[in-house]
C-alpha cells in the first residue's frame, strides 16, 4: 500500500467549498464542547500523565501482557488467535465464517477492521458484512469511506444522507430530518441484528490481567452485534491492552471527554469470554500486529502506539479542519494519521505526511494520552529524508546549513540574493516568483530583501 | 546589562527594522545591546525539515557565540524556543523580547506611544513551546494611545509552518485566508505578534488583499513613540 502524496490531495479536497464548510461547523462544535468538558475536572492534567505512564508501560512488556491476556480469555472460554496482518486476520475471520455456515456478519464500527479492509476481504470469501454505525453504514452504501475518526461520514451532510437513502436502503424517503434518517436506519438494521449468526468488532481495550475485551459506543448498535449473534469475533490490535482492569478508570474519563466531548459515553461493553445462556456462545480474538511491532521498534515514534482513537487532535488541527480526512489517504486522518500510517506502512509508503503539518502543537496539547505528535513529525521527516537519499532539496539543505556556518559566506548570500530578486521586487514587495517558491507567492506576496541588512546598519551605528 | 542580540537570519534580511526597533527599546531603558557579527541562523530551519545533524551544527555555532552573555534576547519565539530545546544550557539566558522585558527586566510600561487599533496573534511557538503566556499582551496594554481589539480564534495557527507554507502551498493559504479574514473583521489597523516568520505569512496575505491593514513585529510597536 502507498498512500498519494498530502500536497495534491489536499488541494484537491480544498476545492470543495461545501467540505470545508460542514467540517468547520462540526469540529467547531466539538471542540468546545471537549474544552467544556475538560474544564470540569481539576485533575485533567494528572488523568493525562496517567494515561500516558500506563500506555508506556504497556509498550515497555507488550509481550508479557499478550501472552497473560491469552492465558485468561482462554480461561474464561474465548478462542484467541495471532495475526501477523491484515490477510492473516482477515483470513482467520473467513475461516470462522466457513465453519460455521454464515454468509452475513454485522459490524461495530471499528477502525481496526478498516485498516485491514476486512469488509474486502470477507467479500472475497463470500461473506457479506453489514456496518451498524449509522455513519459507517451511510458509508458503505454510498461505497465511501471514512474521513474521521470519531464521525467518519463528517463529510456527507443530511441532503446527501437522505438522497442515498433513497436510493438504497429507504426508497420514497423525502424527509431529512436526523431523526427520519435515524428510523430508517433502525428499520434497515434490525432486521440484519435479528438474523445475524456473527458478529464483528474491534475493540477499545484488552485487559490482560481478566481477558476481557471494551467497547464503547454511543448507538447502542454496537452492543447488538456483541449480544446478539451466537458467534462473536473481536479484532483487537496489540496496543489496545491495559495491565489491569482499574486501568480502565483513567481511560474511560478519558476517551469520551476528549472524543465526543460527554462525561461518559452512552454504551461501554465489557465482555470476558463466554456465559452459558447469555449472550454469544462463542468468542474469538484476534490479536493484530499488523506493522504495530515495527512502530514498537521505534523509540521516539512509538508513541503513536499510545493513542486511543479520540480524534482530538484531528478537531484542532489547521491542516485537517481544512482538508478533511481524505487527503491523508488512510483510515488513520489528521495529526495522528500522519505519525502513524508511515509508521505502519513504512516511510517511504507515505513519505509526504509528516510533513502535512505546521507543528503548531494544538494537537500535544488535546492529547489526552499526551502524544508528542509535533516531535514525532520532526522524527519521521528526518526519517523521510534518509529515505529518499540523494535529492534537490536535500543538496539545497546541504548548501544553506553550509552558507549559515560562515557569517561571511551568509552576508554574500544576502548580497547575491538582493540582485537576484531585482526582476522581481517592487517596492519591497515580491508578488511572483519562479517554482518551487511560486507555492508562496501564489496567495501572498513576499517581503523582499531589505536594501540595507540589519548587520550593514549595525556595522555602519 | 549586557545583552546580545540575535535579529535572526530572516530578521537580518527581511525586517532589519524589528531589530533596530529592539535595540531601540533595549537602550531607551538603558540597557547595552551588543550584536555578534558572527551570528547567521539557529538552525531551526533544518531541524523543521529533517535535517537534525545541521541543525545541530547551527545551535552548537550558536551556542559558542552567544556563550559568553547575561543575557540572549530575539524578536523570535519560535528561534528562542528551538534554542532553549537544543541549548539546555544556554536555555535560562535565552530569551524572547516579550519574556525578556516583563519576566526578567520586570518592565511593563517601555515608555511607547502608538495611537492605533492592534490585533494581537499569539504565534503557535510561542504559545505552546517557548511559553511567552500574557508578556507581548501586558506590554501592548501600556503602550499610549493602543487600543487592543479582540481576534476571533487568535489562538488557531496562521499557517505558516515554515517550509510548509511552500510544500504544502494551497493548505497554508487556506489557513491564512482565515486568519485575514479574522484580523480584517477586527477592526485593527495593525495586527502584531513576536514571530518575524508568522508576520512574513501574515504581513504576505494581507499585503495581496491590499485592505489597509498591516503586520507589525511587537518590538516596532514597542519602539514607537508616535503622538496621537
Amino acid at each position: 500500500m502507498k498512500v498519494s502524496p498530502f500536497p495534491a490531495a489536499a488541494e484537491h479536497e480544498l476545492a470543495n467549498v461545501q467540505l470545508r464548510r460542514n467540517l468547520r461547523a462540526a469540529t467547531d462544535t466539538i471542540q468546545s464542547k471537549r474544552a467544556r468538558v475538560v474544564a470540569e475536572l481539576p485533575d485533567w492534567e494528572a488523568l493525562r500523565d496517567a494515561g500516558s505512564e500506563i500506555k508506556a508501560d504497556v509498550l515497555a512488556r507488550l509481550d508479557e501482557l499478550l501472552v497473560e491476556f491469552e492465558t485468561a480469555a482462554t480461561a474464561a472460554g474465548a478462542h484467541v488467535h495471532w495475526a501477523r496482518d491484515g490477510a492473516e486476520a482477515g483470513a482467520i475471520v473467513a475461516r470462522i465464517a466457513r465453519e460455521h455456515d454464515v454468509d452475513e456478519v454485522v459490524k461495530v464500527k471499528s477502525l481496526t477492521t478498516d485498516e485491514i479492509q476486512l469488509n474486502d476481504v470477507l467479500a472475497t470469501a463470500g461473506v457479506r458484512a453489514i456496518e451498524t454505525d449509522f455513519a459507517e453504514l451511510i458509508l458503505q452504501l454510498d461505497g465511501d469511506w471514512s474521513s474521521h475518526i470519531l464521525v467518519p461520514a463528517i463529510h456527507r451532510n443530511r441532503t446527501e444522507i437522505r438522497d442515498l437513502f433513497a436510493r438504497t436502503i429507504a426508497p420514497g424517503i423525502v424527509s431529512d430530518d436526523p431523526a427520519d434518517l435515524a428510523e430508517a436506519s433502525r428499520v434497515y438494521l434490525r432486521e440484519r441484528f435479528l438474523r445475524a449468526k456473527m458478529g464483528v468488532s474491534g475493540a477499545n481495550f484488552g485487559i490482560a490481567e481478566t481477558g476481557t475485551v471494551c467497547v464503547v459506543e454511543s448507538e447502542g448498535n454496537g452492543r447488538m452485534c456483541t449480544t446478539l449473534p451466537p458467534v462473536l469475533v473481536s479484532i483487537l490490535g496489540i496496543e489496545k491492552l491495559l495491565p489491569r482492569f482499574d486501568d480502565l478508570e483513567v481511560f474511560l474519563q478519558l476517551l469520551p471527554r476528549s472524543s465526543t466531548g460527554e462525561r461518559m459515553n452512552p454504551y461501554t461493553s465489557l465482555w470476558t469470554g463466554v456465559t452459558s445462556g447469555d449472550g454469544p456462545q462463542e468468542l474469538h480474538i484476534v490479536l493484530l500486529d499488523n506493522g504495530r511491532t515495527r512502530v514498537l521498534r521505534d523509540e521516539v515514534g512509538r508513541q503513536a502506539l499510545h493513542c486511543i482513537r479520540c480524534s482530538a487532535c484531528l478537531n484542532v488541527c489547521p491542516v485537517y479542519t481544512r482538508t478533511g480526512g481524505h487527503a491523508y489517504g488512510s483510515v488513520y486522518p489528521g495529526p495522528i494519521g500522519a505519525i502513524l500510517t508511515p509508521q505502519l506502512i513504512g516511510i517511504e509508503n507515505a513519505s509526504s505526511l509528516p510533513y502535512a503539518s505546521t507543528l503548531c502543537g494544538a494537537c500535544y496539547e488535546v492529547c489526552p494520552v499526551k502524544i508528542d505528535i509535533p516531535r514525532v513529525l520532526l522524527h519521521l521527516r528526518a526519517e523521510a529524508v534518509r529515505a529518499r537519499g540523494r535529492s534537490a532539496e536535500r543538496l539545497t539543505m546541504r548548501i544553506v546549513g553550509w552558507t549559515f556556518e560562515s557569517a561571511r559566506r551568509f552576508t554574500l548570500a544576502q548580497r547575491v540574493a538582493r540582485t537576484a530578486q531585482t526582476p522581481f521586487a517592487r517596492g519591497g514587495l515580491v508578488r511572483r516568483l519562479p517554482p518551487p517558491l511560486s507555492g508562496w507567492t501564489r496567495s501572498r506576496d513576499l517581503r523582499a530583501v531589505a536594501k540595507t541588512s540589519f548587520r550593514s546598519w549595525w556595522a555602519g551605528r | 546589562m549586557r545583552i546580545g542580540l540575535f535579529v535572526t537570519c530572516l530578521g537580518d534580511t527581511l525586517y532589519p527594522e524589528t531589530g533596530r526597533a529592539v535595540v531601540t527599546v533595549l537602550e531607551r531603558l538603558g540597557h547595552e545591546v551588543v550584536f555578534p557579527a558572527e551570528q547567521t541562523c539557529c538552525g531551526q530551519l533544518h531541524a523543521n525539515s529533517g535535517y537534525p545533524d545541521e541543525a545541530l551544527k547551527l545551535v552548537r555555532r550558536f551556542e559558542s557565540i552567544f556563550g559568553s552573555y547575561d543575557a540572549v534576547v530575539s524578536p523570535s519565539s519560535s528561534c528562542v524556543g528551538h534554542v532553549r530545546e537544543l541549548a539546555p544550557e544556554l536555555a535560562p539566558r535565552v530569551f524572547e523580547l516579550s519574556e525578556l522585558l516583563v519576566n526578567r527586566l520586570g518592565v511593563e510600561d517601555v515608555g511607547a506611544s502608538f495611537p492605533h487599533r492592534v490585533a494581537y496573534h499569539p504565534t503557535c511557538h510561542s504559545l505552546r513551546v517557548t511559553k511567552v503566556g500574557d508578556a507581548p499582551l501586558r506590554l501592548l496594554r501600556n503602550v499610549r494611545g493602543l487600543e487592543l481589539v479582540p481576534l476571533e480564534r487568535a489562538e488557531e495557527c496562521c499557517g505558516f509552518g515554515g517550509t510548509f507554507a511552500v510544500k504544502n502551498a494551497a493548505t497554508s493559504s487556506a489557513i491564512l485566508a482565515d486568519k485575514c479574514d479574522a484580523i480584517e473583521a477586527s477592526g485593527a489597523g495593525y495586527c502584531t505578534a513576536v514571530d518575524g516568520s508568522c508576520l512574513l505569512q501574515i504581513g504576505g496575505g494581507l499585503e495581496r488583499r491590499s485592505g489597509g491593514v498591516r503586520a507589525l513585529h511587537l518590538a516596532e510597536i514597542l519602539a514607537a513613540t508616535e503622538s496621537a
